[in-house]
């Protein structure tokens, strides 16, 4: 099953799926809720765009595409799409962090999810795994990582990178949520990732660097990028804003330990109608 | 006529030559390798290229890559100097392996050259003594420990019948066979009780089983200490080893590893102490110390009282002779 709706369908989602990552903080304050919202159009654009072969019934569907967030802590905002597409029950959002609900503040065994992450630097490695065996098995499906660019800071991710440029793995996808800060601070003040898509490219990468709070734009960007077989792999560094649709957080450098309260919540719900 | 001697061998040859045997036909079995070779490990890069890749000195990378060609149903061996292969990638274990087999089949066996002193003169860095704590501390890693090639040759065809992730701690240098003699062992065993014996039990793995069958010759004839070879931890067969450390009064762990850390000692100790058989449990090995000492192996056991003749020694004082 893949979806395909229009621009304008896209963005509508990107609202409703940033207002149900506020809601689901509310519920559970625990979740990471700036990181969950600069990569809302980026999952909208994957799962609504058509870009991804996935069963909802079959979520390990040998045809689906593998997609790792690899940035566990920001994969809230993919719990209302993964239970609007059907992968789990709607009602389990409203339950979320409680005994009776398979959804926590960083997801783990959660259908839908590919592998379970949350301490970083893992996911692009075990995509570069798989990416060679889907290789091995004559599959055309594709592998897709999600990664915060705080995540660059951990050495595997380099490992990765030049294993995976090495072997030329171009069914492999990495998208780099771009939102300039870590959990205590800018990242360009901490250790400066730029020019990041020069690095990339030194280790044989095809890069691609864009809005990533466009979701038609997202859409456009990985439309191109993932079914490209060019003997490279490919990063999207989707140009992101940490809290994006809160400016509370979007100003403020620590707001990924930021709680927002029940209160707040309801203010912003109103805002992004 | 005396019986010929048994055949030496390293126990990554054994390992290597029957994963190069599977893949003539296991078309879906990996050997990865952090820059770490061996003779037939070049036979296994030539003949089937497509199955071998070299990570480089990137352990981390070695074990994310092997799990992500597990999740997809292949069969790894994921191939390093032990030292690095359990501590260095640690956190890829833990999560990528370990987290990960409690919901889905995850076969990555880590096969890991270099327990204990092997690398005796390379000094404490290369030394894998802490390896059986941190690996044992991980749910659902099978712990294989073996004493002789011919245990590791056999462990072959159950790494790819148990869909599970493996630790194989191997040693480094060519070892004589034991079990060469015992065809009827088999991994799921756990332990085999080399010496059968009265009070004092021995109970060793890897290596120090060599060095735990040299000191029971050194017992005065007439004592009958027994001697166990542990060379499955885990999953660990803990019933049928209570039954037979229960014919006896006193248990000697020796391992070459930390001791007090959560080893071999530890999987024996608590064991016995919650079978409530009251056994007296003396453990040897290293304790909260690296050894900065220089020299050969036999040299550095005998510094740390862990030679055939201290342990023989120890082994008489225990008989009460």
């Amino acid at each position: 099953m893949s979806n395909t709706i229009n621009s304008a369908e896209l963005e509508q989602k990107a609202k409703w799926v940033r207002r149900e990552t506020l809601r689901l903080h509310k519920l559970a304050p625990e979740t990471r809720v700036a990181s969950s919202l600069s990569d809302v159009e980026i999952f909208v654009a994957l799962y609504y765009g058509g870009l991804l072969k996935f069963d909802p019934k079959n979520p390990r569907a040998e045809m689906r595409d593998r997609v790792i967030i690899s940035k566990g802590h920001g994969g809230i905002s993919l719990y209302p799409i993964l239970a609007d597409l059907g992968f789990f029950a709607k009602d389990q959002l409203d339950k979320i962090g409680t005994p009776e609900s398979i959804l926590c503040g960083i997801p783990d065994a959660v259908p839908g999810f590919e592998t379970i992450n949350g301490s970083l630097g893992h996911g692009l490695g075990v995509g570069s795994g798989s990416a060679l065996a889907l290789y091995r098995k004559g599959s055309a499906a594709n592998v897709v990582v999600v990664m915060g660019d705080g995540e660059l800071f951990e050495g595997s991710v380099w490992e990765a990178a030049m294993f995976a440029g090495f072997h030329k793995l171009d069914n492999l996808t990495l998208i780099v949520d771009r939102n300039k800060k870590s959990m205590l601070g800018l990242t360009r003040e901490i250790i400066n990732l730029d020019p990041l898509d020069e690095k990339f490219k030194a280790f044989g990468w095809e890069t691609v660097t864009a809005d990533g709070h466009s979701a038609a734009g997202v859409h456009a960007t990985l439309a191109k990028l993932i079914p490209a077989r060019n003997g490279k792999p490919k990063i999207f560094v989707a140009e992101t804003v940490k809290g994006k649709g809160v400016p509370s957080l979007e100003a403020d450098p620590l707001c990924h330990i930021r709680n927002l309260t029940p209160e707040q919540v309801d203010g912003l719900m109103e805002d992004h109608k | 006529m005396s019986a010929p001697a048994p055949v030496k061998k390293a126990m990554r040859d054994a390992f290597i030559g029957k994963a190069l045997e599977a893949m003539a036909s296991e078309k879906n079995l990996y050997f990865l390798s952090a820059d770490f070779g061996a003779p037939l490990l070049d036979r296994i890069r030539k003949e089937y290229p497509c199955n071998f890749f070299n990570v480089g000195i990137a352990e981390q990378n070695l074990v994310s890559v092997a799990a992500g060609l597990a999740f997809e149903g292949m069969t790894v061996h994921a191939y390093a100097i032990s030292s690095f292969l359990a501590t260095r990638a640690f956190e890829q274990v833990k999560i990528n392996l370990s987290l990960h087999s409690q919901v889905r089949e995850v076969n990555v066996n880590l096969v890991a050259v270099g327990a204990g002193l092997s690398y005796d003169i390379s000094g404490p860095t290369h030394h894998g003594l802490e390896d059986l704590s941190v690996v044992n501390s991980l749910p659902g890693i099978t712990l294989f420990s073996p004493s002789d090639w011919v245990l590791a040759e056999k462990f072959h065809a159950y790494a790819l019948a148990h869909k599970t992730p493996k630790y194989l701690r191997l040693e480094g240098k060519p070892v004589p066979a034991i079990y060469d003699t015992r065809p009827e062992v088999k991994i799921e065993d756990c332990f085999c009780e080399l010496q059968r014996g009265e009070e004092v039990c021995v109970v060793s793995t890897g290596f120090m089983t060599h060095v735990a069958l040299d000191a029971l010759k050194r017992v005065p004839a007439g004592l009958k200490p027994g001697l166990v070879d542990l060379f499955l931890l885990k999953p660990l067969d803990g019933e049928r080893l209570l039954k037979t450390l229960g014919r006896y009064k006193k248990i000697i762990t020796i391992e070459e590893g930390f001791v007090g850390a959560g080893g071999m000692d530890a999987i024996v100790s608590s064991l016995v102490n919650a079978s409530g058989l009251g056994l007296k449990i003396k453990s040897l090995g290293f304790r909260n110390k690296f050894v900065f000492e220089h020299g050969p192996r036999e040299y550095l056991h005998s510094l740390y009282g862990l030679d055939a003749k201290s342990l023989a020694a120890l082994v008489e004082k225990e008989l009460g002779a």
